[in-house]
């Protein structure tokens, strides 16, 4: 029978955040697109932070995962506020449109 | 039954969260007019805030299940970051009128940095290190796009956000490699693991370059500057200048913490990466910032310039490197905020203006303030008998110290090429004919803060020991803890 380790999560959790990475670097579509990749970074994080703590038989890693979940409810909510804030100014939100410093 | 945790120690943080949400309170109850008392009240909270910090805390003492650490190194750097806040409130309260973005969220913000920056700096365990760092860095994703009805600050505060959030991420998986691999996120607990030698594993040195990239990402270190220019010359003037100060004070602070605390003995695993990370710096600073217009964009080039020096004493890792790094980022906040002052009042009929050539014959049209940016553009160049000078001084002798003599050489090569744009700026406002002359008077707070940090940076050789020995004493608790 075929036995799920730590492993089987440590390699779900990095290629969550190497995707998670990805998709802010080679995204060119939409900004949402990259709050979505942020997420998924951070929730990379946590299978790994889960996947350690039952290993270990130790609590803190779960407590640190309540705690990640929370902030990253609170950046969602400050990302999206500042693209409101974007869009309205420009009536885009285009990665490729975001150039208007640059040097 | 648990027993409450000790709070004498936090005593700080808790008495600036408290203010905090009563200023939110009374923002809400009173209305934008009152944004000018809210700004007031901000300044006076810091300056309490100060004072619990000098009068309470004497011997170091940890506290929260040892997630909060109270020393002399927290102290001083606490003290640097309060003071650049505090500033920054100051020069902003006129422009925030002025530009009509005058809400009394922008103080109450600038106090929640500044709280999350005195956690990160007292930061005990990997998880106030992230609740801190996230703290502030969320406050000044909001500060950054406080103009919201421009193009430009939006722009800013979305890519700061970005790149914050990419940022904290990979922080946050470096934290989690390091507690799958140690079993514990506290750092006395880390350091005595680590102590006793044994195999560093692979995974662990990942966690360490993940935290490390993270960490350099907050004090803007090349390769994870991009967000820099760009976010400085967005962001409100004032904002720059808030974050051109406390928070860099903040992310060297923790960068020291974390690299010096619990991974001091793991010192051959992270030297080179800091190493190289300090030389590029140090290298984008002098040449990108040479090609440039708009004074802003300059003084990120600087900033990034100034972490690269800031950070050989880091990669020195000992007492006196600390003690060098103290030492810079107290004058680096003196130099940046005089200047910042000299930038918020670049204006012409009215109007802000940002090129460094709007600067041209500033001595003949305004002689006090063209003397004030020439001392700062001279001490930012290294000159001595200026403060900029003791600052590089302090952080090569350590580099000399720890051997380090590639990076001592590249630092003084390139602090020679830097020269060349700051150096431009004096010859600009001394040798060019004026343009136009800046708006009259300059006003009372600008006038002062200017004065301040020009007497402080001019005439700093005549007095500098009490800095001196705070940063001594700041380095050995860091390293005894």
């Amino acid at each position: 029978m075929f036995e799920l380790g730590l492993s089987h999560y440590l390699t779900v959790g990095a290629i969550l955040f190497t995707l998670g990475i990805l998709g802010i670097f080679l995204n060119r579509k939409n900004v949402i697109i990259i709050l979505m990749s942020v997420e998924l970074m951070l929730l990379a994080v946590n299978i790994n932070l889960v996947a350690f703590s039952t290993h270990l038989g130790d609590l803190v890693g779960q407590i640190f995962t309540l705690f990640v979940l929370t902030v990253a409810a609170a950046e969602a909510a400050i990302g999206l506020a500042i693209l409101v804030v974007y869009f309205r100014n420009r009536g885009t939100i285009e990665v490729e449109e975001i150039h208007l410093m640059k040097g | 039954m648990t027993q409450m945790p000790d709070i004498a120690p936090a005593l700080p943080e808790i008495f600036l969260a408290l203010a905090g949400m009563a200023l939110l309170m009374l923002g809400v109850f009173k209305g934008d007019r009152s944004t000018r008392l809210v700004a007031y009240l901000t300044v006076l909270s810091f300056v309490v805030a100060g004072f619990l910090l000098v009068s309470t805390v004497e011997t170091p003492s940890r506290t929260f299940g040892g997630m909060f650490v109270a020393d002399d190194f927290a102290v001083f750097m606490k003290i640097l970051s309060l003071l650049g806040s505090a500033l920054a409130v100051i020069m902003s309260l006129e422009f925030i009128e002025r530009e009509q973005m005058a809400r009394f969220e922008f103080p109450v913000l600038f106090l929640f940095a500044t709280l999350g920056m005195m956690l990160m700096i007292s930061a005990g365990s990997l998880l106030s290190l992230y609740l801190g760092l996230e703290l502030q860095s969320l406050s000044l994703y909001v500060v950054a796009a406080f103009r919201r009805d421009t193009v430009r600050s939006s722009e800013a505060g979305l890519k700061y956000f970005v790149l914050g959030a990419l940022s904290s991420g990979m922080l946050l998986y470096g934290a989690s490699l390091i507690y799958g691999f140690t079993g514990t996120i506290d750092f006395v607990r880390l350091a005595e693991t680590f102590a006793e030698g044994g195999q560093v594993g692979i995974g662990l040195i990942i966690g360490i370059v993940f935290i490390a990239a993270g960490l350099a990402f907050k004090v803007s270190a090349v390769p994870f500057h991009m967000w820099t220019p760009d976010v400085y010359e967005g962001a409100p003037t004032p904002v720059t200048a808030f974050f051109a100060v406390a928070p860099k004070v903040a992310a060297i602070a923790l960068f020291l913490r974390v690299m010096v605390g619990p991974f001091g003995d793991l010192v051959l695993q992270w030297q080179q990466i800091v190493v190289v990370i300090s030389i590029l710096s140090m290298l984008l600073g002098a040449y990108a910032a040479i090609n440039q217009t708009n004074i802003k964009r300059l003084m990120a080039y600087s900033s990034i310039g100034h972490m690269g020096y800031a950070l050989i004493g880091l990669a020195a890792g000992t007492e006196r490197g600390v003690s060098g790094v103290l030492i810079y980022m107290a004058i680096y906040l003196a130099m940046n905020v005089g200047t910042f002052a000299c930038i918020l009042s670049m204006r012409v009929n009215r109007r802000m203006v940002e090129g460094i050539n709007d600067l041209a014959g500033l001595s003949k049209t305004n002689p006090l303030m063209a003397l004030s940016l020439a001392v700062f553009m001279f001490s930012m160049a290294g000159i001595p008998p200026l403060a900029g000078f003791f600052g590089k001084l302090s952080v090569f002798l350590a580099a000399i110290d720890a051997q380090l003599y590639t990076l001592a050489i590249i630092g003084v090569l390139t602090s020679v090429v830097g020269a060349f744009y700051y150096i431009r700026i004096v010859k600009l406002m001394y040798f060019d004919d004026p343009v136009e002359s800046f708006d009259r008077p300059i006003g009372r707070d600008m006038t002062l803060v200017l004065t301040g940090t020009g007497l402080f940076t001019a005439f700093f050789f005549l007095f500098p020991a009490p800095i001196m020995d705070a940063a001594t004493r700041a380095a050995q608790s860091l390293l005894a803890g």
